[in-house]
């Protein structure tokens, strides 16, 4: 397990996971900055991401969709403020019609990634995921987003292996 | 934190429920607890019988309850149900921890086909 600390604060609406990893940051920072790799993780294995525009710059746009096991793309994208390789990326991340425009039913939310160096090689990793508001969780715990969606997937199949496991 | 509703929440079910447009649609609608099966099948261009079973999904997951008001049964969504369910930050974690199990796989894999 890589993850080491994970902070939640439902007043300020932040979640923090921290992890660290055994390569060093450069190697770290090209899971964010090369789309290929980007792709090998972003998505969950049912639902994999393909990024269509992918430059990591103040102000640009980062789009993705993700396509599920029926053939349906979520489309997603991030605006990107702020890049300073190979220790920090800051951007919003929101859902988006198949045209690409925002889909402003549902919430975006800020993620600020920290990359530090540790001894022997090792690296540190922070995310910060920030919601706008309780209304945005609201609304959220309501319609449920593609990614809380293919989130509960992901459960259903750890508590089916967990089952197949225990038998 | 232990949250006693919980315990009579099943992950399975709650999850397959909420894996479904229409039916994540009619736990937002009886919120206010207004319409009947009926009314909420006005919402959809399906039949009456599969918004009932839509109904009957969420009813079994626990996330709604139909109630009697005067004459008629209204469906309404079980809020505690849902946020013991679906608690955002819950979700984003167990996001965030899926994402960098890949990572660190992926690093890993990549290592090994250099070596």
């Amino acid at each position: 397990m890589t993850v080491t600390d994970v902070r939640k604060d439902p007043a300020a609406l932040t979640l923090t996971v921290t992890a660290e990893f055994d390569a060093p940051p450069e190697r770290v920072w090209q899971l964010w900055a090369d789309p290929r790799q980007l792709e090998r993780w972003w998505g969950p294995p049912t639902y994999p991401a393909t990024f269509t525009a992918h430059h990591l710059a103040p102000g640009s746009r980062v789009e993705y969709h993700m396509t599920g096991p029926t053939g349906d793309q979520p489309h997603g994208y991030w605006e990107v403020l702020e890049v300073e390789p190979p220790r920090r990326l800051v951007f919003r991340d929101g859902l988006a019609h198949a045209d690409g425009t925002p889909d402003d039913d549902f919430p975006r939310n800020e993620g600020r990634v920290t990359i530090e160096p540790l001894e022997a090689g090792r690296t540190r990793m922070s995310i910060q995921s920030r919601f706008p508001s309780s209304a945005a969780m609201e609304r959220y715990l309501g319609l449920g987003m593609e990614e809380g969606l293919t989130q509960a997937v992901g459960q259903i199949d750890a508590i089916l292996a967990e089952k197949g496991a225990a038998r | 934190m232990v949250v006693p509703m919980a315990s009579t929440f099943n992950p399975d079910s709650v999850f397959a429920a909420l894996a479904d447009a229409t039916r994540r649609d009619i736990v937002l609608r009886a919120l206010t607890g207004a319409e009947g099966v009926a009314q909420l099948a006005g919402h959809y261009p399906m039949s009456f019988a599969a918004v009932q079973k839509h109904v009957a999904v969420l009813e079994r997951a626990g996330l709604v309850t139909k109630e009697r008001t005067g004459r008629r049964k209204v469906v309404r969504t079980n809020v505690e149900g849902l946020r013991v369910a679906r608690s955002l930050l819950d979700e984003y974690e167990a996001l965030w921890r899926g994402r960098i199990e890949r990572m660190t796989d992926l690093i890993t894999s990549m290592e090994e086909t250099v070596a």
